[in-house]
């Protein structure tokens, strides 16, 4: 690796390690903030204080959504500029958003216990987050299946390009083979009416969750830039090693 | 036993470390699962009803799927030929072999049943029907998947051939799993008639794979 | 360790049909080498693959004497083919100490890794070797696990001058020792005293 290439990235962890503290500091307040105006919330009169799982559900389906666009906006960087940063960034991202997933899924499903009776139907959201976790453990298993960074790199922008393509066309797949389906009877998983009340500590749930998702993410980054350092100089001292020419 | 303990520990050093693979056929079973509602509507006293079914044909096709690398990756690399000249028997170096294989790529499918049981709208107790046939089924799968994978490599052919070639073995085997689950949980054979016949038929694969790979592998000597 | 004498009488090879050699003879005693050449095709590698027990011996018949009678040919030797037999994700040591176990070796991986150089790298995955470490690591597993007899295919491929030095000392060492070597190959392999046998122009 090249030394120029090596200089980005060490701005970069220069400026994060800077930065983290008050990232954390960040994410802890709004965390605070947002908790204390969830607990003022009112109960719906219908499911009770059950709807307060929607302050965590939903922010998590919005990061769900908004890594993968995180992603596909970063392998762009990894294709047309070959920026170095890029693919560091989508890596680092797809385990991030698979854990935000994986959470939109599980607050669901005890979201829907109540009103359904078991933990999963085959709601038309619920399903299309599952579509989408499955395709992010894809994006994992892409990751970890090639040992170089840059190959991996590259293949992991294309199924994401593809993946990001493909996404509205699944999500409006399922939507239509779910009220082919879906009997009229069982309720849908669907925000109640947004009332003021209820929209002001969901926005400030959301900028927590969006602060902790950075944090997260750019943590990461400083992990994964450095194990390429590992990597780089197990490389470097193999080749210093003598005898090393074949 | 020092050198089937250290084959054991390198076959799972080597699934578990980058490119090793070991949880794909897990996210394969994951992704088997999830499509079926899609090809048979999202009924949920169906999927109860063939619940166990989907969830035993998902875990053979994955334990399959893993299988193809279990000796092509040593005779790529040429540690099947050292295998081959060592003094340890040859049927204990693939028994080692094939049991690292179920310890991570089988072990893994059952841990993850209760799961996916959920999406099948199966209760507690029919998951974990599932789950305990499942434990007993799948060392079934790998051994006698063994035999197709010797066969495989001493042609010189991966892939389809293998499946093509092993999964009509498996066909007790998934008659007895998805027989004892159901039995399980609707009746009205007891549970223990089945069951115990899937116990004989792993108990019975371990030693008919572990011989039969290992003469396929000798007989694949040039 | 008793003198061992590795003979082979009236060997013929048949490969995927054809016959690669036939009526071939050779004897090599402790102490003493064998080098292997001829053109390509004439079956330097099937040669080698026979005694080692991989490829089956169509006609004639091999047999040594002086080596451990309860153990078979292929169980006394090393081989040393054209692949390493070596996994990426595991670091030096561990694939040399796995082989050292799975073939019966008392010493532990480190002095093996001294002798061909590698101790420095023992905590690096094989994958960020050179081709010509990869191949003094697979020779390190014939240093960590005793065998009097080596079969060595191309020994020296992808080896630059000093690691071929390196590697003929410790193939003289090992001759020293009492043990035999049968090496298929192009060109010299620094051994003075190596007897030749050419396949494809006797027959």
């Amino acid at each position: 690796m090249p030394i120029v290439d090596l200089a980005n990235p060490s701005r970069f962890l220069a400026l994060t390690a800077r930065l983290m503290p008050w990232l954390i500091g960040a994410t802890v307040l709004a965390f605070a903030v947002g908790l204390v105006m969830v607990k003022g919330a009112p109960d719906d009169y219908q499911q009770g204080a059950t709807v307060k799982i929607m302050f965590i559900h939903v922010p998590s389906a919005w990061l769900a959504m908004g890594i993968w666009a995180l992603m596909a906006i970063a392998t762009f960087g990894t294709l047309v500029w070959r920026h170095p940063l890029a693919d560091v960034a989508a890596k680092a991202a797809a385990p991030i958003g698979a854990a935000f997933t994986a959470l939109c899924l599980i607050t669901g499903m005890l979201w829907g216990r109540p009103m359904w009776g078991t933990y999963w139907v085959w709601d038309a959201r619920l399903t299309s987050v599952l579509v989408l976790f499955l395709m992010y453990l894809g994006v994992i298993a892409l990751w970890r299946t090639v040992e170089d960074p840059s190959r991996a790199a590259r293949a992991a922008a294309i199924l994401t390009l593809v993946g990001a393509l493909n996404l509205p066309i699944i999500k409006w797949s399922v939507d239509w083979w779910n009220t082919l389906h879906q009997p009229a009877s069982v309720v849908r998983l669907a925000g109640p009416a947004i009332h003021p009340t209820i929209l002001m500590p969901l926005l400030a749930m959301a900028v927590a969750f969006l602060l902790l998702m950075v944090t997260l993410h750019l943590a990461a980054m400083r992990n994964e830039i450095l194990r390429r350092r590992v990597r780089t100089l197990m490389l470097m001292q193999a080749q210093a090693a003598p005898g090393s020419a074949s | 036993m020092s050198a089937l303990a250290a084959l054991f520990v390198r076959e799972v050093r080597l699934a578990v470390r980058v490119g090793g693979g070991g949880g794909i056929g897990a996210l394969f079973f994951l992704i088997v699962v999830v499509l079926t509602p899609f090809a048979i509507g999202p009924d949920l006293a169906l999927l109860a009803r063939i619940g166990p079914a989907i969830l035993w044909l998902g875990a053979l096709l994955a334990s399959l799927l893993t299988l193809d690398r279990l000796l092509t990756a040593d005779l790529e690399d040429g540690s099947l030929d050292l295998i081959l000249m060592s003094d340890t028997p040859l049927e204990l170096a693939v028994a080692a072999k094939a049991f690292a294989h179920w310890i991570t790529t089988g072990l893994p499918l059952v841990v993850i049943t209760p799961l996916l049981g959920l999406l099948l709208n199966l209760d507690a107790g029919a998951s974990a029907a599932v789950a305990l046939t499942l434990f007993a089924g799948t060392p079934a799968l790998t051994f006698i998947g063994a035999i197709g994978a010797a066969l495989s490599v001493t042609l010189r052919r991966g892939g389809l051939l293998l499946a093509v070639l092993v999964l009509p073995l498996t066909v007790p085997v998934l008659i007895f799993g998805v027989a004892a689950s159901n039995a399980a949980i609707v009746g009205p054979v007891p549970f223990g008639t089945p069951f115990t016949i899937l116990c004989a038929l792993t108990l019975a694969s371990l030693v008919v794979g572990t011989f039969a790979a290992a003469a396929a592998l000798r007989q694949g000597m040039e | 360790m008793a003198q061992v004498q590795l003979e082979g009488s009236g060997l013929t090879c048949v490969r995927g049909g054809r016959e690669v050699f036939s009526g071939l003879n050779f004897a090599v005693g402790g102490g003493e080498a064998l080098l292997v050449t001829g053109r390509n095709g004439a079956g330097k590698s099937s040669l080698l693959r026979m005694v080692a027990g991989l490829v089956r011996i169509a006609a004639g018949r091999m047999g040594l004497t002086g080596g451990d009678p309860e153990r078979t040919i292929p169980e006394q030797a090393h081989y040393l083919g054209h692949q390493d037999a070596l996994k990426p994700s595991l670091t030096v040591a561990e694939n040399l100490e796995f082989w050292s176990r799975y073939l019966g070796g008392a010493g532990g991986a480190m002095p093996a890794l001294a002798a061909v150089g590698l101790d420095s790298l023992a905590e690096l995955p094989a994958a960020y070797l050179s081709a010509g470490q990869r191949r003094r690591l697979s020779v390190a597993r014939l240093v960590a696990v005793r065998r009097p007899i080596w079969l060595l295919d191309e020994p020296t491929a992808a080896l630059d001058r000093q690691a071929q030095e390196r590697l003929s000392l410790l193939m003289r060492e090992h001759l020293a020792s009492g043990g035999l070597i049968v090496a298929a190959t192009h060109g010299p392999v620094g051994l003075d005293n190596a007897r030749e046998l050419r396949l494809g122009a006797a027959a």
